[in-house]
């Protein structure tokens, strides 16, 4: 199994419900985010490219925060999601500093916290709280190695990119272009 | 021309606009985590070579700072913890991938066998010394009698110790100024030099220091040459490492960075060495002062600025 998301950036209007939506459903902080949207416009006056990223942890596959994480609080679970254990993180920093993606933050109680692909509702059979609320149904959740899951029909005939390859992390956000 | 605008919605606390989640304790540890290893590496050096009676100053004297210096900084690595009541969870693990859970390891190590050099010469500094307790008197011949194992014991973590005080920051790979594998060494040298300048600051024997200023002027020549090769590869290397260089080619850290770390905590010290072993006159405390200051600001600043740098998408 391997958990892994697709985000049409075409179908994006970065209206930031999904933003929301995870704030909500994990009672993220007051000032924090777990997921963002990122508005990246090219080109020169008048011809302007834009795009919307819905971007959050990647879940990588070659995660340098659980490489450098010292008390093993930063872990893998099946499916491959990345996760921080609250009562063994130290608050030291180190997979803040390791994240290419900036995907980490330090939670106003002490420990470091992301994005968990909402784990909690995948576990029931249910979607992440970004990917159920899209309006315009442009994030795709699921499992990469089932070929009929919505992520991998959502890759099937479509052009992607991933964020910073050449990190070598493995990032596992299929942005779809 | 293609103009490039990004635009996020974030804006969290020590993470947005750029990282700034590691503040002054961790500089300030490396530094003094580098400054103990230089110390203790050079105190167990001249006792293996069997130079004791010559280097007291080296051999006794400096190393009382060493277990002060460790301390300290592992207070400060504590203030740093976001969540201080867990860092015990440091030492229930071993991640031998982990940077971090090494240098908690090393210093674990560093320190009792800081101490423990210590005490076996409080009867030579101190003669009126006096343990109370005959267990610990036996303890002390114990240590007296195993000396050398414990100086080479010493001499091998020192190396760690400095090395790691760079790996720490060169294991991230998301930082394209900290990810360079030569930040080891740098920091290795570095620290072995301000060890050496507070050594030779402490020293009142007029040889002693002569000997100490030779071996600093070397590791100041090896740390200038290591610079211009961190520099060399970041220009050789990918945009984000060339943005990394730009930095401090033109960029806000410019001026701190030559200015105080090169010209200041280097060149200007080599110069002043070089005229006191050539029988001039220099204050004493002034280049083992200019060496602990371009220490501390290199730390600073590696640290301040590894946290702006980043991969580019």
């Amino acid at each position: 199994m391997r958990y892994a998301m697709a985000i049409d950036t075409k179908k994006c209007v970065g209206c930031g419900d999904c933003v929301v939506a995870c704030q909500t459903e994990n009672n993220v902080p007051h000032g924090y985010c777990r997921d963002w949207v990122v508005e990246n416009v090219t080109g020169t006056y008048p011809s302007l490219d834009l795009e919307f990223r819905s971007e959050r942890c990647n879940h990588c596959d070659n995660a340098p925060c659980v490489r450098c994480c010292p008390t093993g609080a930063s872990h893998k679970v099946e499916g491959g999601v990345v996760l921080v254990t609250h009562n063994k993180c130290i608050g030291c920093g180190a997979c803040i500093e390791s994240c290419p993606y900036d995907a980490r933050y330090p939670h106003p109680e002490g420990y470091v916290d992301k994005c968990t692909f909402c784990i909690h509702r995948v576990e029931k059979g249910q979607n992440p709280s970004c990917v159920g609320v899209c309006p315009t149904r442009c994030l795709h959740f699921g499992d990469l190695n089932d070929p009929n899951s919505d992520v991998s029909l959502a890759l099937k005939d479509r052009k992607w990119k991933v964020l910073a390859p050449e990190a070598g992390t493995k990032p596992q956000l299929y942005f779809l272009t | 021309m293609k103009e490039e605008l990004m635009i996020s919605g974030r804006n969290i606390p020590n993470i947005d606009p750029y990282l700034t989640i590691w503040h002054w304790q961790i500089p300030l540890y490396l530094f003094l985590g580098g400054l103990a290893a230089g110390i203790l590496f050079f105190a167990g050096f001249f006792v293996v070579r069997g130079k004791e009676s010559k280097m007291q100053a080296t051999v006794k004297w400096a190393p009382i700072i060493a277990p002060i210096a460790l301390v300290l900084g592992l207070g400060a690595l504590f203030w740093d913890l976001k969540h201080k009541l867990y860092f015990w969870q440091l030492y229930t693990t071993i991640r031998l991938e982990s940077p971090m859970g090494w240098g908690a390891w090393t210093l674990m190590i560093m320190t009792p066998i800081s101490i423990l050099w210590v005490a076996s010469y409080m009867k030579e500094m101190f003669p009126r010394w006096d343990w109370k307790f005959d267990l610990l008197n036996r303890f002390e011949a114990f240590i007296i009698k195993n000396r050398i194992s414990l100086a080479w014991i010493m001499m091998i973590y020192s190396i760690i110790l400095g090395v790691y005080t760079g790996i720490l920051l060169s294991a991230f790979n998301a930082r394209p100024l900290w990810n360079t594998s030569i930040l080891g060494p740098l920091f290795l040298v570095s620290g072995f030099s301000t060890g050496l300048a507070t050594t030779i600051w402490i020293s009142k024997d007029a040889k002693e220091r002569k000997i100490l200023g030779r071996i600093d002027l070397a590791f100041i020549v090896v740390e200038l040459f290591l610079i211009i090769h961190l520099f060399m590869g970041f220009l050789a290397g990918s945009q984000a490492s060339i943005e990394a260089a730009n930095l401090f080619l033109g960029g806000t850290f410019t001026v701190s960075f030559w200015v105080y770390v090169v010209l200041l905590g280097l060149i200007f010290p080599a110069v002043l060495e070089t005229l006191e072993l050539w029988g001039y006159h220099v204050p004493k405390w002034l280049p083992p002062v200019l060496i602990l200051f371009g220490g501390l600001m290199f730390r600073f600043i590696i640290v301040e600025a590894g946290q702006i740098t980043r991969y580019i998408y």
